[in-house]
C-alpha cells in the first residue's frame, strides 16, 4: 500500500480512536468520585507559598 | 562569580564565528558571521571583566541572587529582556504600519517592509513573548514544585542562548537572510543553534519538575510543558532543509509543493497555538489566582481545557490553506477543528474570569487585575474571531485582508500583551523586593493607552479589511473586476494612518510601562493616592495580598 493510504487509513481509524478514548479518559478521570477534594487542594499550590 | 569555562567556550565559538567568516561561500553569510564574531567577542570581553578571582561565594551581583533559595537570576533577567525586547518590537511595529502608509519610509536595502517586516514579528512574538514565557516559566516551576532550578548554570546558557539567537535572527532579516518561512524566517544554522537552547529549556523545566517537593503538577506547569515540548517538535520539522554549503546561508526546504506549504502552517497555526496561547495560559493560570489571592475557579475545568487544547489545535493549521491545492477534506479538517476550538477557548476564559467571582471589586482598586482581566476577555473575542474566520465562507472574504492583521493584533496586543504586562507588573516588586510598585497610577495610564490602541488597531482593521474584501471580489455586469489591485490599495491609506496611531498608543503604553518597572527596581516609589479613594487602605494591600 501506499505510505499516503496507509497513513491516512490510520490517522482515521485508530489514531482517531486513540485519541478520543484519550479525551474521554481525561474528563472522566478529571471527574471521578472524589477529584473534588484533590482538585481543591491542587488549585490552593500557587497561593501556599510566599 | 567565577566564568573559566565559559569564557573558554565564548572565545572558541568567537573563533569559529571568524573562521566561518573566512570560509564563506556568500557575503550574506560572511556579514552574518562577522555579526555573531564581534557579539560573541563583546561577549567573552564582558565574561572576563566581570570574572571574580575571589574565592566563590564571596559576593553576588544583586541581579543574580536567590530568593529563599529559588534561582531567579535568569528570571531578573529576562524581565528586562523581555521588556526591553517589548519596546524593540512595538517600535518596529509602528515602523512598519507607517512604512505601509508612508512607502517613502522604505530605506534600501537594510529598513525595506519585506526585511522590517519579520524583524517586527520575530521581535514581539520570540524576544518579548519568548523572554516572557522563559522567564515567568523558571519563576512559576519552582514555586509549584517549591524546589530550585534543575540544571545550575544551564538556566544563564538558556537564557543568553536565547538572546543571542534573537539577534542572529534579527541582524539575518536585515542583511537579507530568510528561508522566507512565515514566523520562521531564520536560516538554518541559526535553526539549529535554537534547537539547542530550546533543548536546554526542556532539560532544566523538566528536570524541575521530576525534582518536586510538591506531589501535584500544578495546571500551569502542563501548559508550560506543552509549550516546551510541542515548539520543539514544530521547529525541528518545519526546518527539515539542506544547506547548499556548510558556509554559505542558502538551504532548501525538504518538502515541496502543497507538502511544504502544510508543513508551514501546521508549524505556523501551533506557533500561535502552542506558543502564544498554551504557554501564555500558564502564565494565566499562576499570575491571576496570586494577583486576586483566590485558587482558580474550577480545577477540574482547567485539566479539561489544557487536553482539549492539546488534542484540537494541531489539526487546525489548514485553515490558513483555504480555496490553495490543499485536498478538499483537508481544508474542511482544519476548519471544522478550529470551530472545535470554541470549547476549550471559552471553557478556559470562563475559568480565568470565574476566578475574580467574589472579587470582583479588586477590578476598580487593582489595575494590574483589570489589566489580567482585559487579557483574558481579549483571549475569549480572539478565539472567538478565529474560528469564525476559518469557516470557508468567511475565509472567502477575510482572507488576505487587513482582517486578518486586526485578528492577529487583537489577540497578540490584547491576550499575550496584557497578560504579559500583568505577570510583569506582579513579579518585578516580587523579584526585587520591593514593597510595590513605583506607581499604580501609572498602570491605571498604561492600561488606558494600551487598551485604547488595540481598539483603534483592532477597528480600523475591521473597516479596512472588509472593504478590502469587497474590493477585490467587486465584477462588474460584464464580469470585469471594478477595481485595479493598485486602486485598493491607494483606498487603504487613512486606515494605514489611523493604524499606525494605535501601534503608537500601544507603544506609549508601553514606555510608561519600561518607566515604572524601572523606577520600581530602582527602588523608588511614588506618592499618591490610594485608587478607589473611599476605602483608606494600606498601601501593601493594593498591590495584592502575599
Amino acid at each position: 500500500m501506499e505510505a499516503y493510504t496507509a497513513l491516512r487509513q490510520f490517522a482515521d481509524s485508530w489514531g482517531l480512536l486513540f485519541m478520543a478514548v484519550f479525551f474521554v479518559g481525561t474528563v472522566l478521570f478529571a471527574f471521578r468520585p472524589g477529584s473534588g477534594k484533590s482538585a481543591e487542594e491542587a488549585a490552593r499550590i500557587p497561593l501556599k507559598d510566599d | 562569580m567565577r566564568f573559566g569555562t565559559e569564557i573558554v567556550l565564548v572565545s572558541l565559538a568567537a573563533f569559529a564565528a571568524l573562521a566561518a567568516a573566512g570560509l564563506a561561500q556568500d557575503s550574506a553569510f560572511q556579514a552574518h558571521m562577522w555579526v555573531l564574531f564581534f557579539v560573541l567577542l563583546g561577549s567573552a570581553i564582558v565574561l572576563m571583566r566581570n570574572t571574580s578571582f575571589a574565592p566563590a561565594g564571596a559576593a553576588s551581583i544583586p541581579l543574580r541572587r536567590d530568593t529563599d533559595g529559588y534561582m531567579d537570576g535568569p528570571v531578573r533577567y529576562g524581565v528586562i529582556a523581555t521588556t526591553v525586547w517589548g519596546i524593540v518590537g512595538f517600535l518596529v511595529g509602528v515602523l512598519v504600519a507607517l512604512q505601509l502608509a508612508y512607502p517613502d519610509l522604505n530605506i534600501e536595502p537594510w529598513f525595506n517592509f519585506g526585511r522590517t517586516r519579520p524583524l517586527h514579528t520575530s521581535a514581539v512574538i520570540f524576544a518579548f513573548g519568548g523572554n516572557a514565557l522563559i522567564a515567568t516559566s523558571f519563576y512559576v516551576v519552582q514555586r509549584t514544585c517549591r524546589t530550585r532550578l534543575f540544571g545550575g548554570n544551564l538556566a544563564w546558557f538558556v537564557f543568553w542562548g536565547y538572546q543571542l539567537f534573537i539577534v542572529m535572527a534579527a541582524t539575518g532579516y536585515l542583511l537579507g537572510i530568510t528561508q522566507s518561512r512565515e514566523y520562521a524566517e531564520p536560516e538554518w544554522y541559526v535553526d539549529l543553534f535554537l534547537t539547542i537552547v530550546w533543548v536546554a529549556y526542556l532539560i532544566v523545566f523538566l528536570g524541575t519538575i521530576f525534582r518536586r517537593k510538591e506531589p501535584h503538577i500544578y495546571v500551569a506547569n502542563w501548559f508550560y510543558l506543552s509549550f516546551i515540548v510541542t515548539i520543539a517538535m514544530l521547529h525541528v520539522v518545519n526546518n527539515l532543509a539542506m544547506p547548499v554549503s556548510p558556509f554559505g546561508s542558502k538551504s532548501y526546504s525538504l518538502f515541496a509543493g502543497v507538502q511544504d506549504a502544510l508543513t508551514q502552517w501546521w508549524y505556523g497555526h501551533n506557533a500561535v497555538g502552542f506558543f502564544l496561547t498554551a504557554g501564555f495560559l500558564g502564565m494565566m493560570y499562576y499570575f491571576i489566582p496570586k494577583q486576586v489571592n483566590r485558587p482558580v475557579y474550577s480545577y477540574r475545568l482547567s485539566i479539561i481545557h489544557f487536553w482539549a487544547l492539546i488534542f484540537l489545535y494541531i489539526w487546525a493549521g489548514p485553515h490558513h490553506l483555504h480555496y490553495t491545492a490543499l485536498p478538499d477534506w483537508a481544508q474542511t479538517l482544519g476548519m471544522v477543528f478550529s470551530i472545535m476550538l470554541w470549547m476549550p477557548s471559552w471553557g478556559g476564559m470562563i475559568n480565568g474570569l470565574m476566578t475574580l467571582s467574589g472579587a470582583w471589586d479588586k477590578l476598580r482598586t487593582d489595575p494590574i487585575i483589570r489589566m489580567m482581566v482585559l487579557a483574558v476577555a481579549f483571549y475569549g473575542m480572539s478565539t472567538f474571531e478565529g474560528p469564525l474566520m476559518s469557516v470557508k465562507a468567511v475565509n472567502s472574504l477575510s482572507h488576505y485582508t487587513d482582517w486578518t492583521i486586526g485578528h492577529v493584533h487583537s489577540g497578540a496586543l490584547g491576550w499575550v500583551g496584557m497578560i504579559t504586562f500583568g505577570a510583569l507588573y506582579y513579579l518585578v516588586p516580587k523579584l526585587w523586593n520591593r514593597e510595590r510598585l513605583y506607581s499604580l497610577r501609572l498602570v491605571t495610564w498604561h492600561f488606558w493607552l494600551a487598551t485604547l490602541g488595540i481598539v483603534v488597531y483592532a477597528a480600523v482593521m475591521w473597516v479596512s479589511g472588509i472593504q478590502q474584501g469587497l474590493m477585490w471580489r467587486e465584477y462588474d455586469d460584464q464580469g470585469f473586476l471594478v477595481y485595479s489591485f493598485a486602486e485598493t490599495v491607494a483606498a487603504m491609506h487613512p486606515y494605514y494612518v489611523v493604524r499606525a496611531l494605535g501601534g503608537v498608543l500601544f507603544l506609549l503604553g508601553g514606555l510608561v510601562m519600561a518607566y515604572n518597572l524601572a523606577m520600581t527596581i530602582l527602588g523608588h516609589e511614588r506618592k499618591e493616592a490610594p485608587i478607589g479613594g473611599a476605602v483608606a487602605q494600606p498601601a501593601r494591600s493594593l498591590q495584592s495580598a502575599g
